[in-house]
């Protein structure tokens, strides 16, 4: 690592990340030449449709993969320490404690047979020996900081007894129990009503930025990104397809995939167009590759109007911008400035 | 996108096909419907693979009594290979004709349970109402109880034969069919195709066979396949502790229980063999009844 | 809560009612015990007196009526070959039976679980493997076969343990027990184990399929992902959600673990009420046969009351369920 490096050093430094699991129908790439960064107290928005890999790099973020699943490449730095090839005594220290995730649905994710007091204390617990006493005021105090009144009634109480905005408040709180850098969220909104939804991501927003710890939000939706992220990476079969600044991606796409999301959601068909009406919701064609039989080349190219023969190469990252990539022969014009 | 499954049967490949197909997926179901199908032949041909006739006294002799297994006869026309019992009887002849009474005794039982239990369950469930309250309240309390007992004390009632351990091998297992077919007849009597034959007008039989007792089937061939070696395991435990079939009727049970007095004296063959033969036919039966349930279980069929 | 329960007990006593019309039904209503009772020789003002002196002159439903208020004083009737009163007979062997059945069913949950975890944990290894297959031979074999060649093996052949009965007994609180010596295991042991063998297998299929299930649950993933030990993740987050199903079949199955020992007792000289069941069948001692029933239905009912609070303890959603309704 180099440290001599000016500008500041990144929480997460993700590298050529590839992680491939050996199935009965061959072997599948479910992250496939993976590489970002994520500074304190920066947002990254990880954008794709179900199967494009977002989960599947948050497992391995968190040394997760189990067999068949193996990362076969690539390298994980926290804070410069390199993570990939730790022994499972290591990763233990580091999960729950430097890098937290909250997963999509907390019903399915909170044990239903637990007390929340014993699933926070017990979060505590794996990392730090302090008194239960100790660890009952951290976890009273995490609850408060995610905006739960009462916190002691909720300690008591077992997950199907709270509402399902409340049980994600005690997932947020859980991941902050232990002040960890890092923090990945696994569509951990797309549950909820919009009004709780739109609270949390506020919530999110303002507690990972005073505290600087660094967060990647996984979602398929893009309008969360717009209003969290500070960078957004677009996530197909497995590769990230595009990568920048949330303005780039979302206002000078540059992938005809990215285009293809941004066309496809209301939000777009919401925003006034030159006559007044909403625009047409537009559809990307074909379905989303299984990841067992993926085309040669770029993975897109089935489903692209811009595709040629050239797309059955693989194409290499190319820079439209500074800090805006994207992998594609054939990127759409950027917009004059 | 189709599963990589789905495209080693090439079209137009019945369902039929489809279930072989992946029912030889184990090798250990394969091996235990072989094992079965060679228990099912040895039991429909006892009386032209055996050495002898156990039961023609003629053919015994009582100084060939409790031989050891491999022993010559005292004539020296044949070699008892699996030895002799009490009354200088084969052995092997005794657990070829023990295991035919067995197995048509249990497949008999279940036959009839079967299509007792459908009955009630298609009437229960498709119709419903207050037979459906009282069939379900006589099979739930029936379930509660285990079979063993009620077995017993009709058997008691009535005494041994086999008729009669029929009849208490029924009683004691039709409410497991009852419960399958009447909880398929509910779920599938929902459905789409089943309205549609109603809004066809055609006759409520017709509906109950040809439409909804098709579909029911799968469910209660599994119940079924498990239950023939439930019923063989009880008729041979009911036997053993003398309240099933007479000692005219010998089954593999009976068997076993002649020889336990002489298994204090190492005599060990007269017991462990029908024994053996016994646990065969209820392993054979279990392996090819587990796989069918994994392979006629729809839940499983979709992952 | 107390609701819940009351509402239990108002079924229970719906389920002893039907029991003892069909009990009564079947043993009593189906030929006569005169046949049995009075010398074959006697005439018929003998037999009539006879029939009189037992109440068996009367209409069927006076005879139900006088057993049911009978039985709910304790009295199900004296035994025909011993001739005191049957339900004692059958109390003074209970303990007998029940000991040997909790000792089975503790065989089979101790061993059971962690089998069943570990092949659930590891379904593709040998040891696994060869778990699975021992309960898959476990289910096949039949138990009074298990128990010959128990016998055969460790008592004849080896003569490491005694081949019959109960050996000598302690007496606690008035009850009699193995449990409390060498010797007494001695001869538990392997009734016991003969009896545990097919709830073993049970056992451990259903703490392998469970742990199976629970390991794709999302919250042994984020367990995981919490940090928590691979010995948290299945000591308890894991083992407490499949325990809820494992409670509700031992308790379920108890009740059949003491009517199939009647065979274990039968061929282990175990004298316990199993046994005596099967002496009564045999020599058609109607009252001990009957008594014997309604004390197993009351059993019955018993345990399913407590594995039905049990159940309430172990899952939280259920017990907010019942208090609600």
């Amino acid at each position: 690592m180099n440290t001599n490096a000016a500008t500041v050093l990144p929480t997460l430094a993700v590298e050529h990340l590839t992680t491939r699991f050996a199935s009965r129908a061959g072997v599948v790439t479910a992250v496939d030449d993976v590489s970002f960064s994520v500074a304190p107290g920066e947002v990254l928005g990880l954008v794709g449709e179900s199967g494009s890999g977002k989960s599947m790099t948050a497992y391995s973020l968190l040394g997760l993969i189990e067999p068949p699943g193996e990362i076969v490449a690539g390298s994980i730095r926290l804070k410069g320490r390199e993570l990939r090839g730790l022994p499972e005594r290591d990763w233990r220290t580091i999960r729950g404690n430097r890098i937290a995730m909250i997963f999509q649905d907390p019903m399915m994710t909170l044990n239903p047979v637990l007390r929340i007091d014993t699933q926070m204390v017990e979060a505590i617990h794996a990392h730090r020996r302090v008194s239960r006493q100790a660890a009952l005021e951290a976890a009273r105090s995490a609850l408060g900081r995610v905006g739960i009144a009462a916190p002691d009634e909720r300690l008591r109480a077992y997950p199907h007894q709270l509402s399902g905005g409340m049980r994600q408040r005690v997932a947020i709180a859980i991941a902050l129990l232990n002040a960890p850098d890092l923090i990945i969220a696994d569509e951990p909104t797309t549950a909820l009503d919009v009004s709780i939804q739109a609270q949390i991501l506020f919530e999110m927003q303002t507690l990972c930025r005073e505290s600087g710890t660094a967060l990647i939000w996984i979602t398929h939706d893009l309008a969360v990104v717009a209003g969290l992220a500070d960078r957004v990476g677009v996530m197909y079969a497995g590769r990230i397809v595009e990568h920048g600044s949330v303005h780039q991606v979302l206002e000078q796409a540059a992938h005809p995939y990215t285009r293809g999301l941004l066309d496809s959601t209301p939000a777009a068909a919401l925003a006034p167009a030159e006559h007044g009406k909403g625009r047409r919701l537009q559809q990307i064609p074909g379905m989303p590759p299984s990841l067992a039989d993926l085309p040669a080349g770029c993975a897109f190219r089935l489903r692209c109007t811009r595709a040629s023969s050239a797309c059955e190469q693989l194409p290499a990252l190319q820079s439209p911008a500074p800090g805006h990539e994207v992998r594609c022969f054939h990127p759409l014009p950027q917009a004059p400035r | 996108m189709s599963a990589p499954a789905d495209d080693r049967l090439p079209l137009g490949v019945g369902p039929f096909a489809r279930l072989v197909a992946a029912f030889a997926d184990s090798r250990l179901a394969l091996a235990g419907l072989a094992l079965l199908l060679t228990i099912a032949l040895a039991a429909a041909f006892a009386p032209w693979l055996a050495p002898q006739n156990p039961y023609d006294l003629m053919q015994l002799d009582i100084l060939d009594s409790r031989l050891a297994p491999g022993s010559p006869s005292g004539d020296g026309r044949l070699t008892y290979h699996l030895g002799t019992d009490a009354q200088g009887r084969d052995m092997l002849s005794a657990i070829l004709y023990g295991l035919r009474i067995s197995v048509v005794v249990g497949v008999s039982a279940t036959v009839l349970a079967l299509l007792l239990g459908m009955a009630l369950g298609l009437v229960a469930g498709y119709f419903g109402g207050r037979f459906d309250t009282l069939l379900m309240r006589i099979v739930d309390i029936q379930l509660a109880f285990p079979s063993i007992l009620t077995a017993m004390i009709l058997l008691a009632l009535f005494g041994q034969g086999i008729d009669k351990i029929v009849i208490a091998l029924v009683a004691s297992q039709w409410a497991y069919y009852a419960r399958t077919t009447r909880s398929t007849a509910m779920v599938e009597g929902r459905k789409e195709y089943i309205e549609a034959a109603r809004l066809l007008g055609l006759s409520t039989a017709r509906i109950v066979f040809r439409h909804l007792l098709p579909n029911c089937l799968p469910p209660l061939i599994v119940v079924a396949a498990l239950q023939v070696a439930a019923a063989i395991a009880l008729e041979a435990t009911l036997s053993f502790l003398g309240l099933g079939l007479p000692v005219t009727e010998p089954s593999l049970g009976l068997l076993i229980a002649n020889g336990f007095q002489y298994l204090y004296s190492g005599r060990y063959w007269i017991s462990v063999f029908p024994g053996v033969a016994l646990l065969l036919t209820i392993l054979a039966i279990n392996l090819v009844a587990d796989q069918l349930r994994d392979v006629l279980n729809p839940r499983l069929q979709k992952q | 809560m107390p609701l819940f329960v009351l509402r239990r007990f108002i079924q229970a006593f719906n389920v002893l009612f039907v029991m003892s019309l069909l009990v009564f039904a079947g043993v009593y209503a189906i030929g006569s015990p005169l046949d049995l009772l009075v010398d074959p020789q006697a005439t018929t003002e003998d037999l009539a007196r006879a029939a009189a002196a037992l109440g068996l002159d009367q209409p069927l439903w006076v005879q139900y009526w006088r057993f049911l208020v009978r039985a709910i004083g304790g009295d199900l009737g004296d035994s025909f070959i011993h001739g005191s009163p049957a339900l004692g007979l059958i109390l003074e062997r209970m303990p007998a039976t029940l000991e040997l059945a909790l000792v089975a069913m503790l065989i089979a949950v101790l061993l059971g679980i962690p089998l069943g975890l570990w092949a659930g944990l590891h379904p593709e290894s040998i040891g696994g493997r060869a778990i699975m297959a021992g309960s898959i031979l476990g289910f096949s074999l039949p138990t009074f076969w298990v128990g010959l060649m128990l016998i055969m093996v460790f008592a004849v052949q080896l003569g490491w343990l005694p081949a019959g009965g109960r050996g000598p007994t302690a007496e606690v609180l008035g009850l009699s027990l193995s449990v409390l010596s060498a010797e007494g295991w001695r001869h538990l042991i392997l009734p016991a184990a003969n009896l545990a063998l097919f709830k073993l297998s049970l056992i451990i299929r259903l703490t392998r399929s469970g742990t199976r299930e629970a390991l794709q649950q999302d919250y042994v993933r984020y367990a995981r992902a919490k940090g928590l030990s691979n010995t948290r993740v299945v000591g308890v987050h894991v083992l407490k959600n499949i325990l809820i199903p494992i409670v509700t079949v031992v308790g379920m199955e108890f009740g059949a673990l003491i009517a199939f020992s009647v065979v274990t007792e039968s061929i282990f000289a175990w004298p316990g009420m199993g046994k005596l069941l099967l002496e009564s069948i045999t020599q058609l001692d109607r009252p001990v046969v009957v008594a014997y029933l309604l004390l197993i239905v009351v059993l019955y009912i018993g345990i399913n009351l407590i594995v039905d609070l049990l159940y309430a303890v172990l899952d939280p959603r259920v017990r907010i369920r019942r208090t609600s309704e």
